[in-house]
């Protein structure tokens, strides 16, 4: 038992070890300014965002992408739940999203910065503006596509309105939703980095473009891998997640696999 | 037996239904008359492509006749029904899947604003009737098919209905297990005393089950022949399968349906 | 299955609601009304909103403004050259993540073994945001399109490595199982059984990723400041031009639209021979 776990985590582990010790090698004699060593990042990275930057920057980045996040979600599945359920406001709304789903969201920032300033609402109003469209996309597509079976059987066992939605439309809808949830995180986490890039005093986006127009270069890699062991939590967490809401239909897929 | 007990529970009058596309009309359904008393179990039986799924769909509500009317407990048929309950083949899909069977078996009744203990009363009793009282916080999918339809049937059986409808329940699930459940069919409707309408295309299965028979023709159907099945209760899959009646009227429905095979109804449809 | 469904017309009217017209014509015909009713009522709001005062007209011009200072930059050759910046820098990045995608799909989908031992690795780096590579390719370089490309490229990859990923686990095991039992080659199961299933996903990818794609050049050419449509942006917005920049970002959008139309029109016609255009992957 104990040796099949320390076998999994052994495969899970091989590749990344392997690679990180290549490349603390191949770095480790670096004299190139702008690539330094592997282990001096490391040190960086230590002293400043196991440190006092956490609080700092770290924690305000990930208010606001919350804040900004949460508001996508609530609003995306409210509004895409009901373009989804009502056949022509559907029709008459495809063109539109479309086109409001294709432009870049970054477009809007200056817009932004002009009309809202550079405060924590801009930045909000960015993510929100940026996250929704996959998440009110799919919760269309979600809401858009139910078996014709299980509407039947609400149909003759009276089950309506509100109900229906709650106990019918949304938890079949939820797979799709979810995948437009993730697409909305990632989305939403770059829309943070960038807005803070632009404009602001603190934040992950902030403290990066800091450090690279000062030419701390450790630093920058520093603040760089940070953002990626963010990325990848925020990810892991998000998973989990998933697997809650979601064990209904990883089990019912999984057995419909085997067979 | 009151004049309320023998009247119809379900009275479906000169039902006809028709499909028009860009190029034809067709009707699925000529002219379809034929009561069905509290406490019957009646069965209809018909050759593929009888309409006997039309006639399902209008029955319970989903299909707006093109002519004709159906009335159930009274009243004319413009939506579902609050007095039926349907039970559909493909039981996989009629149950939901992120919800436990007990939620499944529980949820029309909550719909119905049924206070919480007799909820309970009611779906611990039609588990139980199923024999599934085990399995009542598994997840559909879960279980095998033959389960998953006895899931369905005890929902249904759990709501009360008037009427009782299933669409060929058991043509998805293996020999052995249709065996099972046509007696635990059986059982119920003695049980509790349902009113059961019993579609199928297995003729053996409609005499077995049914206390009549009801033979549908091809399309445009109507009904062909009424047959009453007055084999002896109670019946068994061992007995009464072999009783000479039974060779009977198996006989007596086979041939119904092969002459309805073979003549195509008075040919109202085909319009061009 | 239930007999009944032969039967023809009822498998189709027996659907969730009661046929609503007989009539199957309209239905097309309605619903690209709608459209067209959608996008009309957007005109209609963009219009009248800084008009009335509902918008400050400053910070947000009116529909025709946008358009009429479109029709003008439109005449302009440095317009169009920000146009071919972007289209070159969007293409360059989605051939070469393409390419290395389905590489790399094939190696590590083909190698037994090789998806477990690489799992945790494309797990760890997938949901790290290309925008972190930002500072990397300042360093690199600078302001040049190159940035763009290694950005693009980045993201781009890794939702076509993914989708091939997905496809290569879609392989129907009786396929596979039946290759094997005729002693197929490698290059003859690739070729007959992995590809065709592999396809759709492969499209579902690439399209994905070339909506990322634009979305990514536009974002380097803003944030680095390389040439493009998004440079044109910075450009309009810092000289107070708020006309001009809304007909940057319209121009912007509308690409993104030509392009996902273009890609949805590829798929079908490239994958009308495909017996189950699967819904793979489901994203949008």
């Amino acid at each position: 038992m104990i040796a099949s776990i320390l076998r999994k985590l052994g495969v899970e582990l091989a590749l990344p070890l392997i690679l990180f010790g290549l490349l603390y090698a191949l770095s480790a004699s670096s004299t190139n300014f702008f690539f330094p060593p592997l282990a001096t990042v490391l040190e960086k990275f230590n002293s400043l965002w196991l440190g006092p930057r956490f609080v700092s920057d770290v924690v305000p980045s990930l208010l606001r992408l919350l804040a900004g996040y949460a508001m996508a979600c609530v609003l995306g599945v409210a509004i895409g739940t009901v373009i989804g359920i009502c056949a022509p406001l559907r029709r008459a709304a495809e063109p539109v999203l479309e086109f409001f789903r294709a432009i870049p969201p970054v477009a809007m920032i200056p817009l932004l910065i002009v009309s809202m300033g550079f405060g924590n609402t801009m930045k909000i109003t960015v993510i929100v503006a940026g996250a929704i469209w996959p998440i009110l996309l799919n919760t269309v597509e979600g809401v858009k596509a139910v078996d014709s079976v299980l509407d039947e059987t609400c149909r003759t066992y009276q089950i309506k309105g509100a109900a229906r939605l709650w106990h019918f439309i949304l938890p079949s809808a939820s797979p799709q939703i979810i995948v437009g949830m993730r697409l909305g995180l990632s989305i939403g986490i770059v829309l943070m980095v960038i807005s803070e890039m632009f404009a602001a005093l603190d934040g992950l986006g902030a403290a990066i473009i800091y450090f690279q127009r000062s030419y701390e270069i450790p630093q920058m890699w520093s603040g760089v891998l940070m953002l990626g062991l963010f990325g990848f939590v925020l990810s892991m967490v998000f998973r989990l997640f998933e697997r809650y809401l979601l064990a209904w239909y990883h089990g019912a897929r999984d057995l419909e696999r085997q067979n | 037996m009151t004049g309320v007990e023998t009247a119809a529970v379900v009275s479906v009058q000169n039902l006809n239904k028709a499909y028009e596309s860009k190029e034809r009309r067709v009707e699925a359904i000529g002219d379809l008359s034929f009561d069905v008393r509290h406490g019957d179990f009646t069965c209809i039986v018909g050759p593929s492509g009888a309409g006997k799924t039309t006639l399902l769909k209008c029955l319970a509500g989903l299909l707006a006749p093109t002519r004709g009317s159906i009335r159930v407990n009274g009243h004319a048929v413009t939506s579902p029904p609050e007095e039926m309950a349907i039970v559909f083949q493909e039981y996989g899909r009629s149950l939901f899947p992120w919800k436990t069977v007990r939620e499944n078996v529980e949820l029309p009744l909550r719909e119905r604003k049924i206070p919480k203990a007799e909820r309970q009363r009611l779906v611990d009793s039609a588990l139980e009737a199923v024999s599934l009282a085990n399995s009542a916080d598994s997840y559909p999918w879960q279980l095998s098919g033959g389960m998953q339809q006895r899931v369905a049937i005890a929902r249904a059986v759990a709501y009360q209905p008037k009427v009782m409808v299933l669409d060929e329940p058991f043509a998805a699930v293996d020999a052995q297990t249709r065996a099972d459940l046509e007696d635990l069919m059986l059982r119920l409707w003695g049980e509790f005393d349902l009113t059961v309408i019993f579609v199928t295309h297995d003729i053996d299965e409609a005499v077995y089950l049914g206390q009549r028979v009801l033979v549908l023709s091809s399309s445009p159907t109507r009904v062909l022949d009424d047959v009453p099945v007055d084999l002896p209760e109670p019946r068994t899959q061992a007995q009464t399968r072999i009783e000479p009646g039974f060779a009977e009227l198996r006989t007596r429905v086979y041939r119904g349906i092969q002459l309805a095979k073979k003549a195509k109804g008075p040919s109202e449809g085909a319009h061009s | 299955m239930s007999a009944s469904n032969e039967f023809v017309g009822e498998a189709r009217a027996v659907s969730r609601h009661a046929p609503r017209s007989h009539s199957f014509g309209w239905a097309g015909v309605a619903s690209w009304f709608g459209g067209v009713a959608g996008l009309l009522v957007l005109a209609v709001l963009w219009e009248a909103a800084p008009r009335v005062g509902l918008l400050d007209a400053k910070f947000f011009p009116a529909l025709s403004a946008v358009l009429a200072k479109l029709a003008v930059i439109g005449a302009t050759s440095e317009f169009w050259g920000f146009v071919a910046s972007t289209v070159r820098t969007w293409m360059l990045g989605l051939v070469i993540a393409t390419g290395s995608g389905v590489v790399m799909g094939l190696v590590i989908g083909l190698t037994p073994g090789a998806r477990k031992y690489t799992h945790s690795t494309i797990e760890f780096l997938r949901p790290i945001p290309s925008v972190a590579l930002i500072p990397g390719v300042i360093l690199l370089f600078g302001s040049r399109y190159q940035s763009g490309v290694v950005l693009i490229t980045y993201a781009a990859f890794w939702q076509v490595l993914l989708q091939m990923l997905y496809g290569l686990n879609d392989i129907d095991s009786v396929a596979r199982d039946t290759a094997r039992s005729f002693r197929f080659s490698r290059a003859a199961y690739v070729r007959h059984v992995a590809w065709p299933t592999l396809l759709p996903f492969l499209f579902t990818g690439v399209r994905l990723a070339a909506a990322m794609a634009l979305v990514l050049a536009v974002t380097a050419e803003m944030v680095i400041g390389s040439q493009g449509v998004g440079r044109g942006i910075m450009v309009a917005q810092a000289s107070n031009a708020a006309a001009e920049a809304y007909a940057y970002v319209l121009v912007a959008g509308l690409m993104g639209v030509a392009i996902n139309i273009a890609a949805r029109a590829l798929e079908r016609r490239l994958l009308r021979w495909h017996p189950s255009v699967r819904n793979a992957g489901g994203a949008r």
